[in-house]
């Protein structure tokens, strides 16, 4: 646990820990799968076992954790995530032929990341709630509104 | 033509910084929060002042806010919980809230929290609000706490509020209030069960209220008795964060009195764009029924008018749609969501989803048939009202709200194997 849990990170978890009652630390499952991703990129079996072991948990209950919610990878992804909206405020207003012409750009399908590790193209179901300002995507949350295709080019390129 | 315009959760944003405790507190802001805690008041004395506000809860359901606060128990431990899962397709009003005026959803928590009697409060945020949202949200908590709002025996009071932040992780669901409690205790978001409700049996198995974002930003300006929400209808009282979206030239969130004309909220954002004409709208989120054009610009943008004419105000997301809009596609994509994020409790949710997006997907394809009608018109009655949770229903009302007013679009779609409509 100690290798992948190394104490910054420990550190990390704790300050999710500490919003909740000391007899209830199963409400920090998702704070820590969240900061082992931001740290390591991916869950793995192993990853999510440290976890259990830290919090005392039963492995299951953090593997359903890990499982259930769509923010969390179980594979290698790109460094930078970018999430298009095509959800119905956006697909009225070519959401879709935004995330069409973005996969073209970076030559992969929505699910995939590019060879050089920068960039996953997250296969998006949710609305992201930039309905005002669509098309939209989300780059590492950060919120790109009002997008054409050029503005989304130019920063799918920015990206390092 | 539009008075009363970003009064009461907007009040800030024509100010700088409007996120600031400066700006928030240069209109009114903790005013109520610093009189309660010198006063003390009986707690039911404010869940009255609530009630009589006629407040009405801003998340979808539209239940009085003042009457869920008086179903919480005098009790040693409970919790208030701010629904910040802002995930309706079409919605995006409380983005903006937590980005220019988080203060007012703090002092409405720590307002809610005295009032129900609970000593902590829980906002649960979006993980993809991770970044701006949350960043402004936790930057006024930490404002709040420093300028000592909250904590334990805050300013001698004797009052404890404590208020955090937390994330989820991608889970439509978790925006039902139970699914989201059981996401709070770190599990998979299934919805429970109600009764109990979470009055009784909430977080941990504490009373709980959970209130939505606009819900709790509002507490504090009804109690001023801030001009802005002396309007509305007399069933839907105050104000209302409508979030326009679709073909429209200006798109976006406006807080307007409940009840005005939809023609004049149209016309605020511009009117239909590319001088097109109006088709339909989807007046409260992707989840109650569409209504056409003609029955649209007759009618007031209130919780009994969108209910009698067969719809529902619901998140206050009002989608539009103009003459181009292939409403077979428009079906079949807000079917792929439900089909997605239903969590699979129940078997009705979990199968009829699916069964829904691919028929649809199969008349899309121009591969529909005779019985697809049937079949569309049978399954969602079959999920309705046979799940835990409203996702079923939800997933219910567009399709038969489409087939009431747009029939005959699948129709064509099925005969022909393509849209009646021209594409733009």
């Amino acid at each position: 646990m100690n290798d992948i849990l190394h104490s910054d990170l420990r550190g990390r978890i704790d300050t999710w820990l500490e919003r909740f009652p000391a007899e209830h630390r199963r409400s920090a499952v998702l704070g820590a799968l969240r900061e082992v991703q931001k740290e390591y990129g991916h869950l793995t079996p192993e990853r999510m076992d440290a976890v259990a072991e830290y919090l005392d948990l039963p492995v299951v209950q953090v593997y359903e954790v890990g499982s259930f919610y769509t923010g969390f990878e179980h594979q290698p992804v790109g460094r930078h995530t970018v999430a298009v909206c095509t959800n119905i405020s956006c697909w009225l207003r070519g959401g879709e032929e935004m995330l069409t012409h973005i996969e073209k750009s970076l030559g992969i399908r929505a699910g995939e990341s590019t060879r050089d590790g920068r960039i996953y193209l997250k296969c998006e179901e949710e609305c992201l709630a930039g309905c005002c300002g669509a098309p939209m995507m989300q780059v590492d949350h950060v919120y790109h509104e009002n997008l054409t295709p050029e503005k989304a080019d130019k920063v799918l390129r920015a990206l390092s | 033509m539009i008075e009363n315009h970003n009064q009461m959760c907007f009040a800030t944003l024509e100010r700088p910084e409007p996120w600031s405790l400066k700006a928030y507190e240069s209109v009114g802001g903790y005013r109520v929060w610093k009189k309660i805690l010198a006063k003390r008041p009986p707690r039911r004395d404010l869940i009255e002042q609530i009630k009589s506000s006629g407040l009405r809860g801003r998340g979808g359901a539209g239940f009085p806010t003042g009457v869920k606060w008086g179903f919480m128990p005098d009790c040693d431990e409970s919790y208030l919980v701010c629904n910040a899962d802002e995930s309706e397709p079409g919605t995006c009003k409380d983005r903006d809230i937590l980005r220019f005026n988080p203060h007012a959803l703090i002092e409405g928590m720590a307002i809610a929290c005295y009032a129900i009697g609970a000593g902590t409060g829980y906002a649960y945020l979006r993980e993809e609000f991770g970044d701006e949202p949350y960043r402004r949200f936790r930057g006024a908590l930490r404002e709040a706490y420093g300028n000592g709002m909250l904590g334990s025996d805050i300013q001698g009071s004797g009052i404890t509020v404590y208020l955090h932040d937390t994330l989820g992780a991608g889970a439509y669901i978790c925006g039902e209030e139970t699914a989201l409690l059981e996401s709070l205790e770190g599990k998979k978001g299934f919805p429970r069960f109600k009764p109990p409700f979470p009055a009784n049996y909430g977080l941990w198995g504490r009373p709980t209220t959970v209130n939505n974002v606009e819900t709790l930003a509002l507490v504090p300006g009804i109690l001023r008795e801030e001009p802005g929400w002396q309007v509305g209808t007399e069933k839907s009282r105050g104000t209302r964060c409508f979030s326009v979206s679709g073909h429209v030239s200006r798109p976006g969130n406006h807080e307007l009195p409940l009840g005005i004309p939809f023609a004049d909220l149209l016309e605020l954002c511009g009117g239909v764009w590319k001088d097109r004409e109006l088709k339909a709208v989807i007046p409260g989120g992707a989840s109650v029924p569409v209504l056409p054009a003609k029955t649209m610009m007759g009618l007031d943008m209130d919780f009994e008018s969108l209910a009698e004419a067969g719809s529902m105000l619901g998140s206050g997301a009002v989608i539009v749609m103009d003459e181009t809009t292939d409403m077979v596609r428009m079906l079949q994509r807000i079917s792929r969501f439900y089909f997605q994020e239903s969590c699979g409790q129940c078997t009705p949710c979990r199968e009829g989803t699916g069964w829904l997006y691919r028929v649809l997907t199969r008349i899309v394809e121009g591969r529909g048939e005779e019985q697809d009608l049937e079949i569309l018109e049978k399954v969602p009655g079959r999920i309705e009202g046979h799940t835990i949770c409203a996702l079923g229903d939800a997933a219910a009302w567009p399709v038969q709200g489409m087939l009431r007013h747009f029939r005959d679009e699948f129709e064509h779609y099925i005969r022909y194997g393509k849209s009646p409509v021209s594409p733009a």
